[in-house]
């Protein structure tokens, strides 16, 4: 491979949300620390898997990185603009570039407009293609992720789960962007219909070049699409490496009792699988643990690990862990 | 092993604006003492309606068991009256939903609703009846229980909820437990101490479980045999090393063919199944995966293959064609 250019930097990205009380002098007691303090890049042509579980702030960090959501501190650099810092029109240039495919294919595709006015919108608001050439390109669009181009003048009640989500994903590629954050674009379909779109995806990044940052929960999935996985656990990344060397070399406690939650599909292997089962649940991110996030949960925890955060650092190439133990 | 349940030909009908969907197109199997079974399949292929039906949970309008059986120790479920199914449900067939944030009623304290299968069927006392609702909180590892019966379910996390649930499935202590998808709104690491839990409460109480699902992972670790669903059918039955080891129905090679596999150091391309799921607007009267079969045949068309036997012992399919030859039996 080639030298790796790096796409996207994300630097100390930090997105709290203020919890308020009070109803007409509101004031803030608290702070979701939804993401706290994440540093990762992003090399051009990659796709980058970002797991973790509920509420541990992967949506967020893609809705950061996107600038849906602006970010407390830190910053976001695009081909050497910090995005955190771009505002108004300069921003809203960049966001061609940068696109989304959301979960829910039932809730974020507008019941009220066509299909053809629905992929056509982001070119109707960036100016990229008009009248007849807008009407050819959303046809192209439809058939490029499989659909038939007359469907443009359908409703998206009109369609299925798995359809839905090829609507979104068109919709993505109007603008011809360089990086497309997906966010759980899988997790509410059927199984076979999950094959469907994520080949989908796989066959439009090898002949379009893109990007992808995969946000899911589904480890095997992740592991199919991803080149290199970053696990999320409350707030911060605790293990970045590449996808074969995480899941036969994985450093983080964490992201150990994680693979051994992943049931497999064979039952020969799961009658002699030892299971690393996690006591309680995630802690509340308003008031995270001292220390490393993971310690309630840990089973390596000693006392060094509520007193002091452990460093992101890098123990073998590539492979970057946030704990204060060697464990393997 | 006993046989505790029997199943016949059971078909549902719902009515729609669009017409009768025909959800279940008559279903057998048979569940034997502690066995456990798992069934397979994707939304809208039957597999909850089909267990609802047995017990009488479906919503009648627009819901209807039109035929079929389940001899529940020699005592059809569909045709008793409604006082001797009401003492089965929760007592001997109880079941734990998916969603643990709907399924409880929010306005009454999580120990209330765990113990009211025990008070409803035992004619237990208030007192009686929440100290055995402790016990059944410990057994699924609630900590500090007691404490907690007079907790309302908002302030229990989703992992608690659905141990709450399978503590109120269990206080009846129940010869069947039909668990429908009690792990899908879960995360994986919840999960994982979910089955852990179910498959200890196996064991030391000796109860059959039905476990739904979509996820042929979690099967895989806890069935004792496989039913496969698609369009109101079982299309394959089998003990679950022969289901994964050997599928012989093209829905279960496709299924088994699109899951990405965590052991895989090849990269592979996923087999997707093309097309959709039917709407079973009539029963179908060929073969309900025809459409999206790359193996169909004419007869596939024309006629609906029932289950038969092949290869080894207790693996039933229904297809017309051998997938390994490509070629009719």
């Amino acid at each position: 491979m080639t030298e790796k250019q790096v796409l996207l930097k994300v630097e100390n990205l930090y997105k709290y949300f203020p919890i308020k009380k009070g109803v007409i002098f509101s004031r803030q007691t608290g702070a979701v620390h939804a993401v706290d303090g994440i540093s990762f890049n992003i090399y051009n042509g990659e796709t980058l898997g970002l797991v973790g579980e509920s509420g541990c702030g992967k949506s967020t960090t893609g809705r950061t990185i996107l600038q849906l959501y602006r970010p407390t501190s830190g910053s976001v650099f695009f081909e050497g603009d910090d995005l955190a810092k771009l505002k108004g029109e300069n921003l809203r240039r960049k966001r061609r570039d940068l696109q989304m495919i959301f979960q829910d294919p039932y809730a974020s595709l507008n019941p009220r407009m066509t299909v053809g006015q629905i992929i056509g919108e982001p070119m109707e608001i960036h100016g990229t293609y008009k009248g007849a050439a807008q009407t050819k390109r959303v046809q192209d669009l439809l058939q490029l992720v499989g659909l038939n181009g007359a469907f443009a003048n359908r409703y998206p009640h009109e369609f299925s789960g798995g359809q839905r989500q090829r609507i979104g994903v068109a919709r993505a590629l109007a603008l011809e962007p360089k990086l497309i954050v997906c966010d759980e674009p899988i997790s509410a379909l059927d199984v076979s219909i999950q094959a469907q779109v994520v080949n989908l995806l796989e066959d439009l990044q090898s002949t379009l070049g893109l990007t992808y940052l995969f946000i899911a929960h589904d480890l095997s999935m992740v592991r199919h699409i991803s080149d290199r996985i970053a696990v999320m656990y409350l707030g911060i990344i605790v293990e970045l490496a590449d996808r074969n060397e995480l899941y036969a070399n994985p450093r983080h406690p964490y992201t150990q009792a994680l693979l051994s939650a992943v049931p497999y599909p064979d039952p020969f292997v799961e009658e002699k699988r030892k299971r690393i089962i996690l006591e309680g649940d995630v802690p509340s991110p308003v008031n995270p643990p001292s220390g490393c996030r993971f310690r309630t949960r840990c089973q390596y925890a000693k006392e060094i690990c509520a007193e002091e955060k452990p460093a992101f650092r890098e123990i073998s190439k590539d492979h970057f862990v946030a704990c204060h133990f060697d464990i393997s | 092993m006993a046989e505790l349940l029997k199943v016949e030909g059971l078909e549902t009908h719902f009515q729609t604006r669009e017409g009768v969907i025909h959800a279940v197109n008559g279903v057998s199997f048979n569940l034997k003492e502690g066995e456990t079974l798992g069934i397979v399949g994707e939304s809208g292929c039957g597999k909850s309606v089909s267990m609802m039906s047995m017990l009488r949970l479906i919503p009648s309008p627009p819901g209807k068991v039109v035929a079929g059986k389940a001899l529940f120790e020699g005592n059809d479920l569909l045709t008793m009256n409604d006082e001797q199914i009401r003492n089965i449900r929760g007592a001997k067939i109880s079941v734990v939903f998916q969603d643990p944030m709907t399924s409880f009623n929010p306005v009454l304290t999580i120990g209330d609703q765990v113990a009211e299968p025990y008070r409803v069927h035992h004619k237990a006392g208030k007192k009686e009846a929440l100290d055995r609702a402790v016990k059944y909180l410990e057994l699924v590892g609630i900590p500090n229980a007691r404490e907690r019966l007079s907790d309302y379910p908002h302030q229990f996390s989703g992992g608690m909820r659905q141990r709450a649930m399978i503590a109120m499935g269990l206080i009846c202590e129940p010869q069947i437990l039909i668990a429908d998808e009690p792990t899908t709104a879960l995360d994986v690491t919840i999960q994982a101490q979910i089955i852990e839990l179910v498959k200890r409460l196996r064991d030391e109480l000796g109860m059959a479980i039905i476990w739904i699902t979509h996820d042929l992972g979690i099967i895989a670790g806890l069935a004792d045999r496989v039913n496969v669903m698609y369009g109101g059918y079982i299309i394959e039955t089998a003990p679950v090393k022969d289901i994964y080891k050997n599928p012989q129905h093209p829905y279960t090679i496709g299924l088994l063919g699109s899951l990405p596999r965590m052991d895989e150091t090849e990269y592979r391309r996923l087999t997707s199944i093309d097309g959709l799921p039917p709407i079973l607007l009539e029963k179908p009267s060929y073969c309900p995966f025809e459409p999206r079969c790359r193996y169909a045949k004419e007869r596939c068309r024309k006629e609906n293959p029932g289950l038969k036997q092949v290869e080894g012992d207790g693996h039933f399919t229904a297809c017309w064609v051998n997938p390994k030859t490509g070629k009719e039996y």
